[in-house]
């Protein structure tokens, strides 16, 4: 049996007198009557920490890395206190058949009642790899997720992996890796996007925590991304963002801008295009981000930000009749060319009008039949 | 019948003719006017000029470079909606951009006709009192449909900045950035679409000041003063 709020808190030590003070104090604060402290105290109680699944597909684990230093909350508050994290095959102390065997017990004892924690994502290669190109426990990863999926209350795709195919998902993506949301068969549980390259580590835990506190999803955007953490552009909330209005920027990496602190934007700064809250948020404990550290934004956060072209490109590269192109040089040829043309067909005019006048051909012209 | 007769009756049979009327000629010329405003704001926010010296409070040249950008981006927009608006209360002439005959087997000999004109194959071009076909195609198709992809992905990039909420992002930017995959890539497409226009533009410029000079009717003052005039006696030869 899953603990319930109540025993976590007594076994950290609170004594039942501090817990139903707690709950007393907790109505007040929310505002509620006297009368709803005990059925707070009753929910605390009665109601068992939601079990959590944390799958890993293709991926390099800088999600969980990036999880694990998540400092507000703190990550063991989260993974002890708020959640039961059942299954995590990279931090959990059980293995093999011992291991695998939670994954069958959850799905039984809680079904439709476990949030589905994904990180990274299923190769969908049938071909070639035959579908084997990442193997849990024995068996394709992809049926792992299938299984799971179909019993969760909620997926969420952590980081870009999951929820956009990330590195392995670049072109020429020889394991077919798909994003969560368009693995067929999953059944109907409702997806949560959380991208990023890894995503910042209280965005994962404010993800988790707003879900257990209010015990529903948050709202999402058109692309499923948390409104409370992707409405913005990394642009809108940046730090450098008054350098940008007032035409400050760094021209190169060496330059007197650069060590004033200037906008990124000339050498490539990915931020106006980027939705993600690292510039609010920040990473390590609000320490610093990456345009903060003096590097323009990679877009990681966005959708196929591998195969946009280079990092320090703010347009993405039009590879056309194997040219390596962008949209200036493309329009730029196309408008030099169309001038060019212009030029030529007025020089053509002029030598079609000198040769008809000179022909003695009148302003009336020859009917042409 | 003399010959000065027969030019006297034929003056009378072609007459100038009242084509474009008042409020669709402002709106050419405040179109154009705020389309190289555009075009320039824009190449400066994709290309910003060299930095400004200074503190970052006593400048705002990126600033004011974006207003005028969304300024004239605004003024585009109205521009167009009330030039549709007009081409239901306008005259004939006023729906040309917008339907191209392409059904008519007639209208595609007129589009070929052009063709050879502009290719030196023929000797004379035909007269019209509108558009010529070829020129009706490549408005309808450079200009208006330039136009619109412009303000719909325009509409979506003041959007991101504006947020969730302003009637820009809920309209446009809340579908136009899904539908291209992310913010990058509609970047991307309206930059090249500002090349696009810009070719409408060097060619319209080119063939307007040709044509005024080598077509048998007026076209530069025409779009001045909303009559055109004719060089010649003969019939015009619309609708072949």
């Amino acid at each position: 049996m899953i603990e319930t709020f109540y025993e976590v808190m007594r076994r950290q030590g609170i004594t039942r007198r501090s817990f139903l003070k707690y709950c007393s104090l907790t109505a007040a604060a929310m505002g509620l009557g006297p009368a709803f402290a005990p059925k707070i105290a009753n929910a605390m109680e009665t109601k068992p920490r939601i079990p959590v699944l944390w799958l890993h597909g293709l991926e390099c684990t800088c999600c969980s890395e990036s999880f694990i230093r998540s400092a507000h909350p703190l990550v063991k508050d989260v993974i002890l206190s708020m959640i039961s994290l059942d299954y995590d095959d990279l931090i959990m102390a059980s293995a093999g058949h011992e291991a695998e065997a939670i994954i069958d017990e959850t799905i039984e004892k809680h079904s439709g009642n476990f949030i589905l924690a994904c990180e990274g994502n299923p190769g969908l290669d049938e071909g070639k790899t035959g579908g084997m190109s990442c193997i849990i426990g024995g068996k394709p990863y992809t049926e792992q997720l299938r299984k799971t999926a179909k019993h969760a209350k909620a997926i969420i795709s952590w980081g870009s992996c999951a929820s956009w195919g990330c590195v392995q998902a670049a072109r020429p993506n020889p394991t077919r890796a798909t994003p969560i949301h368009k693995v067929p068969d999953l059944g109907n549980a409702p997806i949560i996007k959380v991208p990023g390259c890894p995503p910042i580590a209280e965005v994962m835990t404010g993800v988790i925590t707003y879900m257990l506190t209010f015990d529903r999803l948050p709202s999402l955007d058109r692309q499923g991304r948390p409104l409370m953490f992707y409405s913005q552009r990394i642009h809108d909330k940046c730090y450098r963002r008054p350098h940008f209005d007032a035409g400050q920027f760094v021209e190169k990496w060496d330059d007197e801008a650069a060590r004033r602190g200037y906008c990124l934007y000339k050498v490539g700064c990915k931020g106006p295009t980027t939705y993600n809250a690292c510039s609010a948020i920040r990473w390590n404990g609000g320490l610093s981000f990456p345009i903060q550290a003096g590097h323009p934004c990679i877009g990681c956060s966005e959708d196929d930000f591998w195969d946009k072209g280079g990092f320090y490109d703010r347009l993405t590269s039009i590879d056309a009749f194997g040219v390596e192109s962008n949209a200036d040089k493309v329009g730029g040829t196309a408008a030099a060319i169309v001038g060019g043309a212009a030029a030529l067909h007025a020089a053509g005019s002029v030598i079609k009008r000198v040769r008809q006048n000179g022909n003695g051909v009148s302003q009336k012209g020859d009917q042409e039949s | 019948m003399s010959t000065k007769a027969a030019e006297a009756i034929s003056a009378e049979a072609q007459p100038a003719i009242y084509v474009y009327e008042a409020p669709l000629r402002i709106w050419h010329w405040v179109n154009a006017l705020s389309l190289v405003v555009l075009m320039v704001t824009g190449y400066l926010i994709a290309h910003p000029l060299p930095s400004m010296p200074g503190e970052a409070s006593e400048n705002f040249l990126m600033g004011y470079i974006r207003f005028a950008h969304f300024a004239a981006a605004y003024i585009f927009v109205v521009g167009f909606v009330f030039r549709i608006y007009w081409a239901f209360m306008g005259n004939g002439h006023a729906r040309q951009l917008f339907l191209p005959p392409v059904w008519s087997r007639d209208w595609w000999g007129g589009v070929w006709h052009e063709v050879k004109w502009y290719a030196f194959l023929t000797r004379e071009p035909r007269k019209y009192t509108g558009h010529n076909p070829l020129a009706t195609l490549f408005m309808h198709f450079m200009l208006l449909w330039g136009t619109v992809f412009m303000i719909v992905t325009g509409l979506a990039l003041y959007g991101e900045g504006a947020q969730a909420g302003h009637w820009t992002h809920d309209w446009f930017t809340s579908w136009v950035i899904p539908l291209f995959g992310q913010s990058q890539a509609v970047h991307t497409f309206h930059n090249l679409g500002m090349w696009y226009l810009l070719c409408f533009v060097i060619i319209h410029v080119y063939v307007a000041i040709r044509e005024d000079i080598m077509s048998r009717q007026s076209l530069i003052s025409t779009m001045v003063s909303g009559w055109r005039m004719f060089k010649d006696d003969r019939p015009v030869d619309d609708g072949r």
